[in-house]
């Protein structure tokens, strides 16, 4: 046996002084962790500690005045900014499904014997390495309702575009669906992953039975890729409901508050000084990201160990 | 690849489909971005999808890199900065995290598992970071957001690492050990010279990650000298409304490192994003 075991195994009937001995000893001290679990700790656990406190506050950074719940009062009164809780839920939903469904499909494609693979899964995948500002920027130019790209292609056919970033109506989607442009490659990348992972005789045995295609995509691909689709609807909900960047960089919440989520509603108060709402804002957000991400997680890899 | 055997004649239809969509979809609005940047003012004002009359390459260039006192190039600086040197702590500090978790059989592995999918999942409290950051007088610091980095990116290096060096064999520790290695020197000496090949795939993943980084370098760094590209980007959207050339050309300009990386580290990226896919 290796002298490693030899030690645990001492440890465990040893005495509690030579024990001590032993671990000081230990190849695997602990504090490796000590550099990383100061930076971890000090700039994102207390933090969010704090946050709890600090949305219960009327805050200048400087001093903060205890007022009860009256910032989540304050934050459900409002209208504007009760529809970006509304607003990042449909977000986070709707990416994320639109993630999933085309990530799958174009996952399937891109494994098959197509000509031109390499090529496909590059040019796929390789807006999810821009700048989402960059990428935002560009997405708006080509939006714009009168001169823009896409609506001149559309007027080409014969049929008149919306104003995707300036009609209420359809702003929050319009940046969904650039959200979707930018993130569906990293979806893709999982899925074909987990596709791969699948043993290939699976397939042979299915088209020995005289599987369709169809058939072999429900029964094998659907069901053995579950660990890359939970992957894929965690990770894309996560980053969702989080979402800022985009946008902030297409609307800025706007036309009106008719785009505006969580995210952005932190910042607008923060800028306008209202650290104690803002707060109250990252407080909701944390709530309801794990109240959903939590369940879901459970809820799938339970799933998964039932099959 | 299943698929291919059973019917091949349909891949060809597929790929007549796959691939002139593919152009349209992913590819215009890069050659849109391109070719804005090239054109003159005029013709870019159009916002059009044209050849450019004029090619305007170098004098855009220039334009861009003067603009506000050649603020892109020290926002240039400073994303370097921030990108090296938070991705640098993340790796050692990552690796170290990874190496003892993975090694030791403690209680404590179920509270760092736990705290390490929080750092995946929470998002972080904003304001009350800044307050952490003033009372330590890091806020507008580039330490502070380096460290902001780091603190908000380990999770997911630590999670690469844990998995890699669960396949390193113990017996290499032992046999270092027997040498009379010191724990120091076991990890850095032996352990961590094998980790090579993960450690490239967190460092371009994460160098990706920092450089393109909008939200954090925006409230934890604000200020005109201490810009980071992404931040010049934005600042400029609202100067340059009028010059669309010119916004295009700074796009094009910080689109350039991120696809630098994914020519030369194309599978690297592809099998950090996509680790952890398997196990779920």
């Amino acid at each position: 046996m290796t002298t490693i075991e030899a030690q645990r195994a001492h440890h465990g009937e040893g005495t509690e002084l030579p024990a001590r001995r032993k671990r000081k000893r230990s190849p695997y001290p602990s504090w490796f962790y000590l550099p990383a679990a100061l930076i971890y700790g000090v700039l994102f656990l207390v933090p969010t500690f704090a946050s709890f406190y600090f949305s219960l506050t009327r805050w200048t950074i400087f001093d903060s005045h205890f007022i009860g719940f009256e910032n989540f009062v304050n934050f459900f009164r409002e209208p504007a900014l009760v529809s970006g809780l509304t607003h990042t839920l449909v977000y986070a939903v709707v990416t994320s499904s639109l993630k999933v469904v085309l990530g799958l499909l174009l996952a399937v494609l891109l494994t098959s014997q197509i000509i031109g693979r390499g090529y496909l899964r590059s040019v796929v995948f390789f807006p999810v390495l821009v700048s989402t500002i960059g990428v935002g920027l560009t997405f708006t130019v080509l939006m714009n309702p009168e001169r823009g790209l896409i609506n001149e292609s559309l007027a080409a056919i014969g049929v008149q575009g919306p104003g995707w970033l300036t009609d209420p109506s359809y702003a929050l989607l319009s940046v969904a669906l650039v959200d979707v442009w930018k993130g569906v490659g990293l979806a893709t990348l999982i899925f074909i992953a987990g596709i791969v992972s699948i043993p290939q005789e699976y397939f042979e045995a299915a088209r020995v039975d005289g599987a369709s295609a169809t058939a072999s995509f429900f029964k094998i691909v659907l069901p053995l890729a579950r660990p890359a689709t939970v992957t894929v609807v965690i990770l894309s909900l996560i980053g969702g409901l989080r979402s800022f960047d985009l946008i902030w960089a297409m609307t800025r919440g706007g036309p009106g508050f008719t785009s505006d989520v969580i995210a952005s509603v932190i910042y607008k108060q923060y800028q306008a000084g209202f650290y104690g709402l803002s707060t109250a804002g990252n407080v909701i957000l944390f709530l309801v990201v794990t109240a959903i991400i939590l369940p879901l997680y459970w809820f799938l890899s339970r799933k998964e160990v039932e099959l | 690849m299943t698929a291919a055997r059973r019917r091949p004649r349909r891949n060809y239809w597929l790929s007549i489909v796959a691939i002139p969509v593919s152009i349209v979809v992913f590819l215009v609005p890069f050659a849109f971005i391109v070719l804005t940047a090239v054109k003159d003012r005029q013709q870019a004002a159009l916002l059009d999808f044209s050849w450019p009359e004029n090619f305007q390459v170098v004098q855009n260039f220039v334009d861009v890199v003067r603009a506000r006192d050649y603020m892109l190039i020290i926002a240039f600086i400073n994303s370097t900065i921030l990108t090296v040197a938070s991705v640098a702590i993340m790796v050692v500090l990552a690796a170290m995290v990874a190496y003892v978790w993975q090694r030791r059989k403690s209680k404590w592995n179920i509270l760092i598992n736990f705290l390490v999918l929080s750092g995946l999942i929470i998002p972080p409290a904003v304001v009350p970071t800044i307050w952490v950051l003033q009372k330590l007088g890091l806020f507008r610091t580039m330490p502070g957001l380096i460290l902001v980095e780091v603190a908000f990116g380990i999770s997911f290096a630590i999670l690469l690492f844990r998995a890699f060096i669960a396949t390193i064999p113990r017996e290499l520790d032992e046999a270092a050990i027997i040498d009379g290695a010191s724990p120091f020197r076991l990890f850095f000496r032996v352990i961590f010279p094998l980790l090579r090949s993960v450690a490239i795939t967190v460092i371009v993943v994460q160098s990706v990650t920092v450089f393109n980084d909008f939200v954090n370098p925006l409230y934890f760094l604000p200020g005109d000298q201490n810009a980071t590209v992404q931040l010049t980007l934005y600042n400029f959207s609202s100067q340059f409304t009028s010059q669309y050339n010119l916004l295009f050309m700074n796009i094009l300009l910080i689109t350039i490192p991120p696809l630098v990386m994914f020519l030369f580290f194309n599978r690297r990226i592809v099998a950090g994003m996509t680790s952890g896919a398997i196990k779920g």
